[in-house]
């Protein structure tokens, strides 16, 4: 395998704030990474990161080969490989889920406009959603408009693809629809790396599980061992905590 | 009592309303001809204002802010009366009273409307960019598709407020001899001095002309849909 994603030594801080803490993890391609960890711990930084939402001060981000630390790099294609998924959607709220889908691969790509529409229809289909692409976001449910973020995310065709706590907004009964379209991803071979809570994906999907911890990555383990045999004690920790109930 | 006789504002009609307020007959004047370029001009500068006050960059950022501050601080009056006397010096050539009061209302106005769509931009959250961003839009693709029609329809109520305050504003232009809608009465009074018919009539061309905006403004707002 290769490698999609590297961090090597990588840094960052917010004013004082070392929230990144030599950090090194190789994401190989094909390959599902679950990020987990405490709320400030830096799962998310780390996936900002990636496609240059945040910038990082000291160590090096390959992606695909290319580093993307450096000062000359290709913004607009990097985020063309690398799709995002927010815990708060962030739909356009002034578009059609149609054109919220479309947006990018016309502005960007320059795609003619039934080129894009054709592209759109598709995923909204792959995302489960077809009959709702006339809508407004307001009229979505959250578990729709979560897809339709999916969908727009994988618009770009990237090859790529970051999930922030894409399930933490949703209430309960929404979660499952979009894991479901997640793990349709992951199955087809989607490099992703998902910062989660949702321990029951993790042991289904992920090939490996992170867990970070005061900006530190304390522990790397495919899921099984992650769960059965962590060998920290802030793993052992969080975990009792977040499988307790 | 006094007895009203509106017959003053019948027989000066045409020259009320289509010299000083449409702006056609032998004096260059109009309300209606000054207020629209105004608007529309003062608020693409606004545009640049408020963006300028916006920008990352601080030769641009401060400029912006300073103009913000300056113009927001003196009187509209003061400004309309530095543009009558220090214009013609500073392009040695003379200005036509429209050329003048134009000038004034747009700087003027700019900084107000400036401010204004500061705000509105400002009030489109920050996910919007990002998720703009992430799908590789560029930083002027994203203003353009994504914060900026979300801006406007936060800025209506607003911007329309300041619409209305420039529309009425435009009758300080009378001031330096611009045949507006209130030079017009004001001319007509010294001839017939009917001024409370005169000034009664005016007041109800600019309410309903104010009061049309406003209710326009209202069916954009809920014309333009959902969140």
């Amino acid at each position: 395998m290769a490698a999609a994603i590297e961090f090597r030594g990588v840094n960052k801080w917010f004013g004082p704030l070392h929230v990144l803490q030599d950090v090194d993890l190789t994401v190989e391609a094909g390959e599902v990474v679950v990020v987990c960890g405490p709320s400030g711990s830096g799962k998310s930084t780390l996936i900002r990161c990636v496609n240059r939402l945040e910038v990082i001060q000291k160590g090096e981000i390959v992606v695909h080969g290319q580093s993307i630390t450096g000062p000359r790099v290709h913004l607009s294609r990097l985020r063309a490989e690398v799709g995002m998924v927010f815990q708060s959607f962030n739909l356009f709220p002034h578009m059609t889920a149609l054109e919220n889908v479309m947006l990018a691969p016309v502005k960007v790509k320059g795609l003619p406009g039934a080129g894009a529409e054709k592209i759109a229809r598709d995923l909204l289909e792959r995302v489960r959603i077809p009959e709702q692409a006339d809508h407004y976001p307001a009229n979505l449910s959250g578990g729709q408009q979560q897809r339709v973020a999916i969908a727009r995310a994988l618009a770009m065709q990237p090859r790529i693809m970051l999930f922030d706590e894409p399930t933490s907004a949703l209430d309960p009964e929404m979660i499952n629809e979009v894991l479901e379209v997640m793990t349709d991803l992951a199955r087809e071979g989607m490099t992703m790396m998902v910062v989660s809570h949702e321990m029951g994906f993790a042991r289904r999907v992920a090939h490996r599980v992170v867990f970070m911890d005061g900006g530190q990555v304390v522990e790397v383990q495919p899921p099984e061992a992650f769960f059965a045999a962590p060998t920290s004690d802030r793993t052992k920790d969080f975990l009792s905590k977040i499988l307790s109930h | 009592m006094v007895m009203l006789d509106f017959g003053v504002v019948w027989r000066n009609l045409p020259f009320l309303l289509i010299q000083g307020f449409l702006g056609f007959g032998n004096f260059v004047g109009g309300t209606l001809r000054l207020a629209i370029p105004a608007i529309v001009l003062g608020f693409v500068l606004g545009i640049f204002i408020g963006l300028g006050r916006l920008a990352p960059q601080a030769w641009i950022r401060l400029p912006a802010t300073l103009y913000v501050e300056f113009f927001r601080g003196v009187p509209l009056v003061m400004v309309i009366f530095w543009m009558w006397f220090i214009m013609p010096i500073v392009l040695q050539t003379a200005i036509p009273e429209f050329g003048v009061a134009l000038a004034a209302f747009v700087i003027f106005e700019a900084a107000y409307l400036g401010e204004i769509v500061r705000a509105g931009i400002q009030s489109v959250p920050r996910g919007q960019v990002e998720a703009a961003t992430a799908v590789g839009l560029t930083g002027a693709q994203t203003m353009r598709h994504v914060v900026l029609p979300q801006a406007l329809k936060n800025m209506i109520p607003s911007l329309v407020t300041q619409f209305i305050v420039l529309f009425k504003d435009t009758s300080l232009a009378s001031i330096i001899g611009f045949m507006d809608l209130t030079k017009a009465a004001q001319v007509v009074n010294n001839r017939e001095i009917r001024p409370f018919e005169l000034y009664l009539f005016i007041a109800v061309i600019y309410w309903v002309c104010t009061y049309s905006m406003s209710r326009y403004a209202r069916h954009l707002e809920r014309r333009l849909g959902p969140a």
